[in-house]
């Protein structure tokens, strides 16, 4: 169980028991998690614990199975809801392996995603003027040359530039709560710390993250606030960010003893 | 997911309606006689009816052609009507202002005004209705440029030795079943001529429309555009919502003479049959073009209506470095069937052609794609490119290629790329994770899958082909 104590001070994202399965196979078997506005967790595990299930059961992603227990995003229940609801609630995932989407300039998708987003509030659309000043700005912070903007989403992208793209779609969209999906693979050190920049200035009072990751590595350039070890569904135990570094020297045996059943590939 | 791409593809079919139009329409039947009466109400000199008997008894001879992956039931050409025309249209409206105005509304419901202060500028239109043309905008115009576009039933009896010269001379009368069928049986259509070094003022167009229930369309287009001149024409079609197919089987003749460009867009959407396939209309069509000394032919097309479509517009080479181009999309959804293609025959020297195919299968359609590149001996340095590109939607649609490569000159370059590709779940969930709603986001797929094509679209007609495939136009990087 999460050794993080409860407190009456209002949360971003608070998971209560959840388990969810894939194709009737159980995944998350009661997850417990409390994130507070500012704060950084980094979910630490073996392959097959569960790690980029939580990202899509937070997101709605079709084919993955609620059986139980809630997730309130800043005081709003979001497991009911549809993918790009939660979306608009303010869930960002940052995806492992971006997908292309040819034809479909970074620009208009990027206009469509924040419009959708800013009538789900109420707000009057931006002008393409207006949008593609903020856009030019957003693509300059992530280092891409502003070429991007007319490229297709992602279409023949490096693997840094596709996480960079992504977190490009993070500066526009401001989400409350940002779940990145083992964003360091695929990365050599200086694309990782490139990203990692990136991240660090998204960083505010009133944003959350979640750090899905295998490795420690990006935690040296993202500093997390907690860690947590995620094993067999369930989270196993907790730290400051020390918990990291020891992982990273003894692996994730010494967490479980006991031998794992079903150790199968991570499933995404 | 499916599901919900079904949804998003699902739409009214909004030129459903029927016009409530007093029609002169002949008995249902195909002899001699019929066709002695159609050319006898079009008042057609004798050589015309000659010419529609020998096709018909061409065509008494000639067998359907089964080789198109297509499936449809029989088609009883003796339930036909072969001629419908507004009984208002008996006495030759002079002007607009005689015109029926049930006619006029019926086009401006279609999103075509036909009053020339309403029209979009720079348009003319040729609005044909069933079996004869309404009217035509914008002529006199035309005329102080010498460009001639009227229908080719008024072209018989004004320019009888230019329809002589040209009529037949691109889709011979033998070339297949449904053209030698037309040939006998026309009723209406466009016919163009561009004087030599003449760059057409406007874009011109014509608007199919069938109304009578029973009644074959069977439309004729001319167009020859002379030494050095350019023009771009549009074309589009619609029917009313009818649960029996109705049979639309035209022909259209492209001639580029020396130095001279003809860019011929289409956006079909002749009713599409129901959910379960009843009704449609079956779209059995010959285009072709035939290019002199670097001319330039570029055949676009957006084809999204029809239960069946049968379709090849073609580009005969025949000039030295001449250029021959196809632009074209393809949806099926639910039961629709669609054949369509080009044919590339390379005869001069240094004859280029580039074929750009996108076919999107939807619900339990087929699509296909057939094609024939042929380098003939003479065409030293010829060179084809052609990209053909599936997109299914579900897992219960077909996509098929067929191209057919012919080369007899060492010389010629034939390149031939294909791809078939999903919209995958993966895409559905990055577009619904940034906020976009589902049916958005397959349209915005599907409008990226299609990019190429669209921007061979004149502008007013690529807005129009955004709307049929709910597609909302691209934001603002020029």
């Amino acid at each position: 169980m999460s050794n993080i104590t409860p407190t009456t001070e209002k949360s971003m994202l608070t998971i209560t028991d959840l388990h969810a399965s894939v194709e009737e196979k159980n995944i998350l078997k009661g997850l417990n998690l409390d994130v507070k506005p500012g704060e950084v967790h980094a979910i630490m595990g073996p392959n097959g614990a569960g790690k980029s299930t939580t990202g899509y059961v937070l997101s709605g992603r079709d084919g993955y199975t609620v059986e139980k227990g809630s997730a309130v995003l800043d005081g709003v229940e979001i497991l009911e809801m549809e993918a790009e609801e939660r979306a608009r609630a303010g869930l960002f995932l940052a995806f492992q392996y971006p997908v292309e989407i040819p034809g479909v300039s970074n620009l208009e998708f990027l206009k469509a995603s924040v419009d959708a987003q800013r009538e789900a509030r109420g707000e009057v659309a931006y002008t393409s003027a207006e949008f593609l000043k903020l856009a030019k700005e957003a693509c300059k912070q992530v280092d891409l040359p502003l070429a991007f903007l007319k490229r297709g989403v992602n279409e023949g992208f490096s693997g840094g530039e596709k996480k960079r793209n992504e977190l490009m779609q993070m500066i526009l969209l401001k989400p409350k709560l940002c779940i990145l999906d083992e964003t360091d693979s695929g990365l050599d050190i200086d694309a990782m710390q490139v990203v990692a920049n990136g991240v660090n200035s998204q960083r505010s009072p009133d944003r959350s993250f979640i750090i899905v990751t295998h490795y420690q590595r990006l935690l040296d350039y993202i500093k997390p606030d907690f860690v947590h070890v995620l094993s067999d569904g369930k989270i196993v135990k907790s730290g400051d960010a020390s918990l990291a570094k020891e992982l990273e020297a003894e692996g994730y045996a010494w967490i479980h003893n006991e031998p794992k059943d079903e150790l199968e590939g991570d499933l995404l | 997911m499916t599901e919900q791409i079904d949804k998003a593809l699902e739409r009214e079919y909004e030129a459903g309606f029927v016009s409530d139009i007093e029609s002169e329409t002949f008995e249902p039947g195909l002899n001699e006689d019929i066709i002695r009466r159609i050319s006898a109400m079009k008042n057609e000199p004798e050589w015309m009816l000659e010419w529609r008997l020998k096709a018909f008894r061409v065509w008494l001879e000639m067998e359907e052609p089964d080789w198109a992956h297509i499936k449809y039931s029989k088609i009883d050409f003796q339930s036909i009507s072969y001629y419908s025309a507004p009984k208002s249209m008996k006495d030759k409206p002079k002007s607009l202002d005689e015109v029926d105005p049930e006619l006029i509304r019926t086009y401006e419901k279609l999103g075509i005004p036909l009053i020339e202060q309403q029209m979009l500028a720079g348009i003319a239109v040729d609005a044909v209705f069933d079996s004869v043309s309404v009217v035509t905008t914008f002529r006199e115009k035309l005329e102080e440029a010498g460009v001639i576009f009227c229908p080719i039933s008024e072209a018989v009896h004004r320019f009888p030795d230019l329809v002589k010269k040209y009529l037949g001379t691109v889709v011979p009368t033998k070339d297949n079943y449904f053209a030698a069928l037309n040939c006998a049986v026309f009723t209406d259509g466009s016919f163009v001529y561009i004087p030599k070094g003449t760059r057409c003022p406007m874009e011109l167009s014509t608007y199919f429309r069938i109304n009578e229930q029973n009644t074959g369309q069977f439309e004729r287009t001319l167009i020859v555009a002379d030494e050095g001149s350019h023009v771009s024409y549009l074309e589009g079609c619609t029917a009313p919502q009818r649960d029996e197919n109705q049979l639309h089987a035209a022909v259209v003749e492209l001639v580029a003479m020396d130095n001279a460009e003809i860019k011929y867009s289409t956006v079909q959407n002749w009713y599409p049959g129901d959910e379960n396939g009843k009704g449609g209309i079956y779209n059995f069509v010959t285009k072709r073009g035939i290019c002199h000394e670097s001319a330039k032919i570029s055949w676009t097309q957006v084809e999204t209506g029809s239960a069946v479509t049968w379709k090849y517009p073609s580009c005969i080479l025949k000039g030295d470095n001449s250029v021959g181009e196809f632009y074209s999309v393809a949806l099926t959804r639910s039961a629709q069937q669609a054949d369509t293609g080009t044919k590339m025959i390379h005869i001069g020297k240094n004859t280029k052609s580039t074929i750009i195919s996108k076919g999107i299968s939807a619900g339990r359609s087929n699509n296909s794609y057939r094609g024939l590149v042929r380098m003939n001996p003479g065409a030293q340095g010829a060179r084809n490119f052609t990209q053909c590109d599936s997109l299914l939607i579900g897992d219960q649609c077909g996509a098929h290629t067929f191209p057919y490569v012919e080369s007899r000159n060492p010389s010629a370059i034939v390149e031939h790329e294909a791809t078939t590709s999903k919209v995958s779940d993966e895409q559905m969930f990055l577009c619904r994770q940034r906020g976009i709603e589902p049916e958005k986001a397959v349209s915005m797929i599907v409008n990226g899958f299609c990019k190429e094509v669209f921007k061979e679209l004149p502008m007013e007609f690529a807005v129009e082909a955004g709307k049929l495939l709910e597609i909302s136009l691209e934001g603002s990087v020029g």
